[in-house]
């Protein structure tokens, strides 16, 4: 579990995360949703240690992250951003063996390209592994990062709008892998969506930031429907059942 | 053709350039010139060695290919140590004469402005190296006006003195201090030995180092101090060579196409072996020392960073 108690972060005087507590339930999808400038990525951030907090504190159990000696924290918890400029040219493999890293140091042992192998073939890249990640598209880009955290092992995943950039067919997939992480091996991921609709047929968990705060936090059906929507993006938001998923049709609805 | 190959064929080629600087033509004054040649061997390999190495670590942490340590005004502050030396003490002064002490002076000068510079500019969360390159450019260009000031104004026989610590120059390399550089060297190596894979991961920037478990923000301190105690040794030992771990830097990305410090670092100092005593050695068998090396780096240096620049500006465009 991960607790976030009492977070804040200011940029000058302006607190982008004022005051946050949020509590991180394991083996479940939360999602982080909110409208622009909420603070998404910035708690996001603070909570994988990208970035410290200026007061409060985030609690992997029961310790305090700033405890935890950084490669044990990264056996335990990953994080991909969403812009991941290079400067070098690697092959997807040489990329996904970097997810190791924090376990060999560099030099793979016979378990580590296990997992490197695992992790190739669950996000379905086995077959282009030698190609360098400056071919590639924006989704198979995007697997290939999202690949390397999966070869890191860790128990919390944690992906900052892992969906920028992609197409419909592209996001889905992206959404059904992250669900078989959860279902399949057990993990904990958190992920910072735009798209409600992905987050209401994807997550079990959503929690709601506005201006910095937590508005609202709660399953998904708790925070799916018009009255929660209204005080979180300011608009009149018609919830639709298709399938047995919740659709928000906020298309031509005004605010 | 395998990166292992291409080391092997760039240590060959540099220890064949070794070989024929040390001995072609030598008959007759053997016992002479021997010794002195081999200590100019060493001293252009220590300098070869602590430029690629400084140049190859200080573009990773940075995250470009154009930049070489020399933007933080290192140069500036050795030449800045030097002008006063001479200005307010002259050229027969304990400083200028004791060459340990004029030695150590200008590499303490030089870490020291570093450091400052680094501590100045170090916040909690985040370096910000932008800011410290521009700061550090200015700094240097401030220095760099403050010396030719202190030129304008000093005694002409002075200033020729002064003039021999202006350009890099192996041919009066001082023998007792290229094994004190060595010394330096070869400590950097030891520490950086271990930092070699964490250099890898940091090429992959800030917050997928972070995530792969790396201290990034120390690392970073810890490897620009590095960077500058091994730009400040050879500079102290030599003089200021400008372009010189540009070229050699890029030219080793280009050959050895990996990620893997270990390697780019090696093939980087090899070719700055392979530059440094070649190049030293047909300015003196070919040009009959009619030029010096120097200026030599400078015109290639020069050329391939324009090439760099517009290839770069293509691949943005």
């Amino acid at each position: 579990m991960i607790k976030v108690k009492g977070l804040s972060k200011f940029f000058g005087k302006k607190a982008v995360i004022d005051n946050v507590s949020v509590t991180i339930e394991p083996g479940k999808i939360t999602s982080f949703i909110g409208p622009n400038g909420a603070g998404k990525s910035t708690l996001l951030s603070m909570v994988s240690r990208l970035l410290n907090a200026d007061t409060g504190e985030v609690l992997l159990e029961t310790n305090d992250i700033r405890t935890i000696k950084s490669d044990e924290f990264a056996k335990r918890v990953s994080i991909l951003k969403q812009s991941n400029f290079m400067n070098v040219r690697l092959t997807i493999r040489e990329l996904v063996s970097f997810g190791r890293y924090p376990y060999s140091k560099g030099r793979l042992t016979k378990e580590d390209l296990k997992f490197v192998d695992q992790a190739l073939e669950y996000m379905n890249l086995t077959d282009m592994q030698d190609r360098y990640l400056d071919e590639l598209s924006g989704g198979q880009r995007q697997r290939a990062f999202i690949a390397m955290v999966i070869a890191q092992d860790t128990e919390y995943v944690l992906l900052d709008e892992p969906l920028n950039n992609l197409d419909m067919k592209h996001s889905v997939q992206i959404m059904k892998i992250l669900r078989k992480l959860v279902d399949e091996l057990g993990k904990t991921v958190v992920i910072v969506l735009h798209d409600i609709n992905f987050a209401s047929v994807y997550s079990d968990r959503i929690v709601a930031l506005k201006d910095g705060r937590v508005i609202k936090e709660g399953t998904t059906d708790e925070i799916i429907n018009s009255a929660a929507l209204k005080q979180i993006y300011d608009m009149d938001i018609p919830v639709q059942e298709q399938n047995g998923c919740r659709i928000c049709v906020y298309f031509n609805s005004h605010s | 053709m395998r990166n292992r190959t291409k080391l092997i064929i760039l240590a060959v080629i540099s220890v064949i350039c070794m070989l024929l600087y040390a001995f072609y033509d030598i008959n007759g004054g053997f016992s002479y010139a021997f010794p002195r040649r081999l200590i100019k061997i060493l001293a252009m390999t220590i300098t070869g060695v602590a430029i690629a190495y400084s140049t190859v670590v200080f573009q990773t942490i940075t995250h470009n290919r154009i930049l070489t340590p020399s933007v933080m005004g290192l140069d500036s502050m050795y030449m800045v140590v030097q002008t006063f030396i001479y200005f307010f003490l002259g050229s027969t002064s304990i400083l200028v004469i004791n060459k340990y002490l004029n030695f150590s002076i200008s590499i303490i000068a030089m870490v020291a402005f570093a450091l400052l510079l680094y501590r100045f500019l170090f916040r909690a969360d985040k370096f910000p190296i932008y800011l410290l390159l521009l700061i550090g450019m200015i700094l240097g260009t401030l220095l760099g006006s403050a010396t030719t000031f202190l030129q304008v104004l000093i005694d002409p026989n002075e200033y020729l003195n002064l003039q021999s610590k202006m350009f890099a120059s192996f041919t009066k390399v001082n023998a007792d201090l290229v094994w004190v550089a060595l010394a330096i060297l070869a400590a950097a190596f030891l520490y950086g030995f271990k930092m070699m894979s964490k250099l890898d991961v940091m090429s992959l920037g800030r917050e997928n180092a972070i995530n792969l478990g790396v201290n990034y923000d120390k690392v970073v301190m810890n490897m620009l101090v590095l960077s500058s105690i091994l730009i400040a040794t050879s500079t102290a030992l030599v003089g200021p060579i400008t372009f010189f771990g540009l070229i050699v830097a890029n030219l080793s990305y280009q050959f050895l196409s990996t990620y893997k410090h270990s390697i780019l670092i090696t093939g980087a100092s090899l070719i700055s072996i392979i530059a440094l005593v070649g190049g030293q050695f047909i300015i003196e068998h070919l040009f009959e020392l009619n030029t010096t090396l120097s200026v030599i780096i400078n015109f290639v240096g020069g050329i391939y960073f324009i090439y760099l620049l517009l290839r770069e500006s293509r691949s943005a465009g």
